[in-house]
């Protein structure tokens, strides 16, 4: 049975063609019609997908159809098909599902800005190489829809291009990324240098012989390489530089790619290559520990940002560094579980956050902030459900999955990397917090408008603070309850449920490994070993350590930015260069900036620039040209116009033909 | 009888005239004349060798360099004319348009 899954894709690529070439010449609402029509279709057509493979037996799972052969090279082959199971349907759901969400809010958006069927044409393509990424049936067409939403990136960052800094940000999301696909593309490589196939299930199955390496070898090189194209996509260290700078595009986009789906590919592509890192421990292990260091390295940066949409992203690079240290200890159902809940949160996040910035005219500096709750209620309401639910209060949906992760890691023994990530949890709590009370309580320290001319969202004066139009706020509240019932999929068992999230994904996860090892011992990979010793009592003490550590955040945020407002200036004041050293992030960007841009420029300028192509390439053209032109010059002499020359150079060379054949007769 | 190498050597030098003259001359005419001069060079040692080999294809040959003379004096001297009317000299040195 064939589920015409290629319908999928192909909806939001229609419409962005047609907005993208056509779009130029219709009105908004024929715009709006075809970019929202276009991706509600192929939510919809998902939702049936989802509902006919509940029916799929489990030997029909993973659903594989093939349509055409893409290209053939000696014994290699790549083709278009797509390989539907129960991680790739999750994604699928969340792509479209959200995606669909963020289309209606742009809608109130974007309505004052220019270029707005450009905006939806980007938008609409980037849904198309989501779709494309998730659904492939092999690695290279993943990798194709991988490069697509790098482009869409580039695209929606830079779409106030005329804005120096957006794109520059564009420039550098489009080139950090480009360095990690390098290290993803050798990993392909890899896997056809020694698999001579990238269609997931030959590649899995030939997986399957390979022993658990002990020690670096194979797998564990391409499970790196993986990791180093997922850094740059997933925005971990050390190619998270990008995904700040990222927040230069327009706040929904921020929402939709930067944060609840594109960013997430990185995490699925390491979920749905388990097969190499579970047989590759070291590979795990660098996984967990980028994850974690991420996590707390983020979030110390997010405790002192001042720009609303700065802390969201270093909030998004904190969370992914989560889904790391959730597949980083093999409990890849945790680190999806994660990323679903992530997708609404913060997209629900950014969406308030946008929400603000649209309501006060444009600022997006929360000291300007301030006092919102009476000025926009409903904003209010969503974006406290978003912030408890980020916070790990139950039963919040990120509790759940957050939690999940956590206890996971303690259970798999890395018990450093759990403190490291309880301290990051209480430390997320607290700038999200923080957050939440400069912008909604205390009195507004906002200007009365007008002054938008530096803002980044240059909506116009509005005046007081109002609250956004029914067609922004319907998807936040959508949002909001999604935040809010999403983590109930998966309340664990030692809270009396099922963990039916877990549970559905679990053959995702096995099936490779139970065809490894028939005998049923020897290839034990890391999570079965952790499902054994899961103790109810213990993981319920870890649940309210967790509570805790989110309640001390929400605490120190209430007492420094409600209580005692002063006293985070004095803080921050006697922390002195500490704390502009946080501030500057670390000076992560400066110190890039100086051991590899710098140099690459400089010798970009000095050898390739001036010296090469400058010097040997133009300067061959131009000699070349430049002698050509003297000898002509010299030639051309002859053609004096002058009959009675012409006729010197007839009898000239006549006389020396005579001369010749007279010289030659003699002989 | 004459002998050959003196008919020879009367078209040699009559050939080095013309060429002279054509090279030297400013005047358009005289090249021209010098250009049939060095034709009937050519015609001499023709005939001088027709009568020395006694064969006749040379005398032949002769007519044909004078009726090929005459239509190109036909031809060249309408050319003159056209030239004298647009430039209004005969001097070839002023006749160098097409000089860069």
């Amino acid at each position: 049975m064939s589920l015409h899954l290629w319908i999928i894709p192909l909806l939001p690529l229609t419409g962005a063609a047609i907005n993208g070439l056509l779009g130029k010449r219709f009105p908004k609402a024929v715009v709006n019609a075809i970019a929202l029509g276009s991706t509600a279709a192929a939510f919809a057509y998902a939702l049936w997908v989802a509902v006919q493979f509940m029916g799929l037996r489990a030997d029909q799972i993973p659903h594989i159809e093939h349509y055409a052969t893409w290209m053939t090279a000696g014994s290699f082959t790549a083709e278009y098909g797509i390989y539907l199971d129960q991680l790739s349907l999750v994604m699928l759901l969340i792509v479209t599902g959200v995606g669909f969400l963020i289309h209606i809010y742009s809608v109130g958006y974007m309505e004052h800005e220019g270029g707005y069927y450009r905006y939806f044409a980007y938008l609409n393509i980037f849904m198309f190489f989501m779709l494309t990424l998730i659904l492939a049936n092999n690695y290279l067409l993943m990798f194709v829809g991988w490069e697509g939403v790098g482009l869409a990136s580039y695209l929606l960052i830079g779409f106030w291009f005329l804005k120096d800094s957006a794109a520059n940000a564009g420039k550098k999301a489009f080139i950090t990324n480009r360095v990690g696909d390098f290290g993803f593309l050798i990993a392909l490589f890899l896997l056809i240098k020694h698999i001579g196939s990238l269609q997931y299930d030959v590649v899995f199955k030939a997986l399957a012989g390979y022993p658990v390496e002990a020690s670096a070898g194979l797998l564990t090189a391409i499970g790196l390489l993986m990791m180093v194209g997922a850094s740059g996509k997933s925005a971990q260290i050390p190619l998270y530089v990008w995904l700040p700078d990222a927040m230069e595009g327009p706040t929904p986009v921020s929402a939709l790619i930067h944060a609840a789906t594109m960013v997430t590919a990185g995490v699925y592509m390491v979920a749905r290559s388990n097969a190499v890192f579970n047989r590759a421990p070291i590979a795990l292990m660098v996984v967990a520990v980028i994850g974690t260091l991420t996590a707390i390295f983020a979030a110390s940066i997010g405790i002192v940002q001042t720009d609303i949409k700065k802390v969201l992203a270093y909030s998004t690079i904190s969370q992914l560094g989560y889904m790391f240290m959730g597949c980083g200890v093999a409990a890849y159902g945790a680190g999806i579980f994660h990323l679903m809940t992530h997708a609404f949160f913060k997209a629900l996040l950014f969406l308030s956050a946008g929400a603000i910035i649209h309501g006060i005219g444009g600022d997006q500096d929360m000291r300007h902030m301030g006092g919102l709750r009476k000025y926009m209620p409903k904003t209010f309401w969503c974006m406290t459900v978003a912030t408890f639910t980020i916070a790990g209060f139950p039963p919040l949906a990120a509790f759940f999955s957050k939690d999940e992760i956590l206890w996971a890691t303690w259970a798999s023994g890395n018990h450093v990397l759990w403190l490291i990530g309880l301290i990051a949890a209480a430390m997320t709590s607290f700038y999200m917090f923080r957050l939440w009370f400069m912008t909604f309580f205390g009195e507004y320290r906002g200007a009365p408008a007008e002054d938008s001319h530096h803002s980044h969202d240059a909506h116009g004066g509005h005046g007081t603070p109002h609250e956004s139009p029914m067609v922004m706020i319907v998807p936040l509240m959508i949002l909001a309850v999604l935040s809010f019932v999403g983590g109930w999929v998966g309340i664990p068992a030692a809270l009396g449920g099922s963990d039916r999230f877990d549970h559905f994904l679990d053959p995702v996860f096995h099936s490779v490994t139970a065809e490894a090892a028939p005998g049923g011992q020897t290839t034990a990979t890391p999570a079965e070993g952790r499902a054994e010793h899961e103790e109810t009592s213990t993981e319920l003490l870890f649940m309210a350590i967790s509570v805790g550590a989110a309640a001390l955040g929400f605490f120190g945020a209430w007492y420094l930015y409600y209580k005692r407002t002063d006293l985070p200036a004095k803080m921050a004041h006697a922390a002195g260069g500490l704390y502009t050293f946080v501030l500057d992030k670390y000076k992560v960007d400066e110190f890039y900036g100086a051991v590899i841009i710098r140099p690459i420029v400089l010798a970009s300028t000095n050898i390739l620039w001036k010296g090469i192509d400058a010097t040997l390439i133009d300067g061959a053209v131009n000699e070349s040209a430049a002698g050509a032109q003297d000898v002509s010059d010299g030639v051309r002499q002859m053609q004096s116009g002058n009959i009675r020359s012409y006729a010197g150079w007839v009898a000239f060379g006549a006389a020396v033909v005579i001369a010749f054949m007279v010289w030659k007769g003699v002989r | 009888m004459v002998p050959l190498s003196y008919y020879l050597v009367l078209s040699a030098i009559l050939f080095a005239c013309g060429v002279a003259g054509f090279l030297i001359k400013r005047n358009i005419i005289t090249i021209f004349m010098s250009i049939e001069l060095m034709l009937n060079a050519v015609n001499l040692t023709f005939v001088a060798f027709a009568a020395e080999l006694r064969m006749l294809s040379g005398h032949v040959f002769v007519f044909f360099v004078m009726v090929v003379a005459a239509a190109e004096a036909a031809v060249g001297l309408a050319i003159i004319i056209s030239v004298f009317r647009t430039r209004e000299t005969l001097n070839v040195d002023r006749v160098n348009l097409l000089k860069l």
